[in-house]
């Protein structure tokens, strides 16, 4: 932890200008630095982000043991837990760390997308009736959990094992589903063996529920395309067309898979003498036990929560076949693409010329993969991965496409949201849940939610603007625009 | 004893993503009471839970923090298995082990019933982020972090 430092009293960064875009921070700041802070930001979103440890934070991950290049902060960074959210840190396979801290407490925080062949005004007339059968269907808000679908603890594990797979051999979700999540759904390192009875005992009954906090699940529509031809590669062929967004993660199995490592990685620490300026750094060298069995543990939370988001999946196609009377293919509620926010892995990046094998920590980053990486799916690999960045509530979500620029400039990573900019009590005084939804309802977008406090906390001016972490994403070239989404109705926790 | 007045037993304080905590006590024991109701407090109205079913819980811990951190886990862990919501909290007298320090609770609420209790944020996990113990004669504060 640092000491010295009083909250609010946030010390001044040192910062050179690189270009419009993107700032460095340079070696010298600290002493222990072992390579710069790049910065990726406009002149709005860099003074948000002086006003937390946003930089500060940046500036720290830079100490870690084997980090490459530089410890990048995206559009949207804002201050964490070590890491700042909306960050990105490669450090060397052999010689470098993994820490828990690089991905966060809600490992494989994500979202998916999936598209119908359904306009505006198929939808309107059935909108209310929809999204009232959705959030019944979908447990969400404090302490969600399902009361049919509870898995033993051997099914868990099987879950944890084989990801999206397994959950599509149980009935829930279609063949294809699975090659449309990023790691095809499946991390194949899991071993649930690595994760305690306390994660799993969390993890029996929250698999299919959404969650609290800034989770949702949107039906939306394409407001606007920016790229026709990347669009249709990606199912998305009209402005009109409908579109569903969840938005969650790993519950309360990740969150305790997060916890437990920490502990582990504390010990690790001080038995491998790493030196660290916060230690919610803590990390451990990515050949020990510590960081592979971590690796392990967090792959069964990654496969969680992919397998969250599709059980979720199967009961909004439910929802849809109960409202319409048909079956759900009849209106397409295929998978556009599944992509986490929260998570770590190896992989393979030029750096000064040489493929080299590293550990990808992006913790509130995106995979922005260009065309041609083996990762993407064979359907979309001739123009990039799609990246899906949900906006707050109520506000615009966004598809781009990966770049080449994407793998030279952040380890083929983008920005993930909007990013908070005014705490949830903040956000308390100055709004009522009740105000929220009358205007988000004024402007003819429905909302269900299991809580009015939350309404409030995530009320749309508690965020930065989606717009313009998307504007630097694409003028940087990291990920370039393809459409623009809207709400039309909004479950949330 | 006199009782401390609600509103002087924790307050949040500002925090840009997460709510930040801070709780006071005239010992670390009280302190840790009082922030465990502030972590229920934050998922709904305390007021509104009865002490209908009672839990007991022990915790370890290396130092202070550490404890406090394991303390507060173990009931997020208890509310997300159970489904019991807690108002009430009796620590017993902190001891110290050769591991380090051990707590004892008992602890009182009632089933989490969406009719009857105010929902508001989910807690995911407790941090270490901005952690602080301050102890002087009689006057104890403890600072954190929740994810949320």
């Amino acid at each position: 932890m640092t000491k010295g430092r009083t909250y609010g009293g946030h010390p001044r960064v040192l910062l050179e200008k690189i270009d419009k875009y993107s700032w460095r921070i340079p070696q010298k700041y600290k002493p222990g630095m072992r390579v710069p802070g790049l910065v990726l930001a406009d002149e709005y979103l860099l003074e948000k982000m002086k006003t937390d440890r946003t930089l500060e934070q940046c500036a720290n991950v830079a100490h870690l043991p084997g980090i490459y290049k530089h410890a990048i902060t995206l559009p949207d960074g804002h201050e964490g837990y070590g890491f700042p959210i909306g960050g990105v840190a490669a450090t060397d396979y052999e010689e470098g760390v993994i820490s828990p801290g690089g991905v966060g407490y809600d490992i494989n925080c994500g979202v998916r997308l999936l598209s119908t062949n359904l306009s505006e005004e198929d939808i309107h007339p059935y909108l209310a009736e929809l999204t009232n059968t959705i959030f019944n269907n979908v447990p969400c808000g404090l302490g969600s959990r399902r009361k049919d679908f509870r898995l033993t603890i051997h099914e868990l594990d099987r879950l944890s094992t084989e990801g999206v797979q397994w959950v599509i051999e149980q009935e829930l979700g279609r063949p294809e589903d699975a090659k449309h999540c990023e790691e095809n759904g499946c991390m194949k390192t899991a071993n649930p063996d690595k994760v305690s009875t306390t994660a799993k005992n969390r993890g029996l009954s929250q698999c299919g529920t959404l969650g609290s906090g800034n989770h949702f699940l949107e039906i939306q529509k394409v407001e606007k395309i920016y790229d026709a031809k990347v669009a249709k590669v990606f199912g998305i062929d009209h402005e009109g067309q409908v579109t569903v967004m969840i938005h969650c993660g790993s519950r309360g199995f990740g969150h305790q898979i997060c916890s437990d490592y920490l502990r582990v990685m504390e010990r690790a620490v001080h038995k491998y003498k790493i030196t660290l300026p916060d230690r919610e750094l803590a990390c451990a060298p990515g050949t020990s036990n510590e960081a592979q069995d971590y690796y392990q543990a967090m792959a069964c939370a990654v496969n969680y929560a992919f397998s969250n988001r599709q059980v979720i999946t199967h009961l909004v196609r439910q929802s849809f076949e109960q409202i319409f009377k048909k079956p759900a293919d009849h209106f397409g509620l295929g998978l556009v693409y599944d992509v986490a926010h929260n998570i770590a892995k190896i992989e393979e990046h030029k750096i000064s010329e040489k493929v080299t094998k590293v550990w990808i920590h992006r913790k509130g980053a995106t995979r922005a993969f260009g065309p041609e990486r083996k990762e993407v799916p064979s359907d979309y690999r001739a123009v990039g991965q799609p990246v899906i960045i949900p906006g707050s509530m109520g506000t615009s979500s966004w598809v781009m496409v990966g770049t080449s620029k994407a793998m030279d400039v952040s380890f083929g990573s983008t920005a993930h949201g909007a990013g908070r900019m005014m705490s949830r009590s903040a956000a308390k005084r100055r709004f009522w849940g009740g105000d929220i939804k009358k205007a988000l309802e004024q402007r003819g977008i429905i909302v269900r939610s299991a809580s009015a406090v939350i309404l409030a906390e995530e009320a749309d001016p508690a965020y930065k603007d989606v717009e313009k972490v998307v504007d630097v994403s694409d003028r940087v070239g990291i990920a370039t625009k393809v459409a623009r989404l809207v709400p039309l109705s909004v479950v949330k926790g | 004893m006199t009782a401390v007045p609600l509103t002087k037993r924790f307050e949040f304080l500002e925090h840009t993503a997460d709510v930040y905590v801070v709780a006071h006590g005239k010992t670390l024991e009280e302190a840790f009471e009082n922030a465990a109701l502030a972590t229920f407090e934050i998922m709904t109205d305390t007021a509104k839970v009865e002490p209908k079913v009672e839990d007991e819980i022990e915790v370890e811990g290396y130092d202070e923090q550490a404890l406090l951190y394991n303390w507060l886990e173990m009931l997020i862990v208890k509310f997300e298995i159970t489904e019991n919501l807690y108002s009430r909290f009796k620590i017993f007298p902190i001891k110290k082990n050769l591991e380090g320090l051990n707590l004892k609770a008992k602890i009182w609420g009632e089933t989490f019933n969406p009719n009857k209790h105010t929902q508001k944020a989910g807690v995911k996990a407790i941090t270490y982020h901005q952690m602080e113990i301050l102890k002087k004669p009689k006057d104890v504060t403890v600072k954190f972090i929740l994810d949320i």
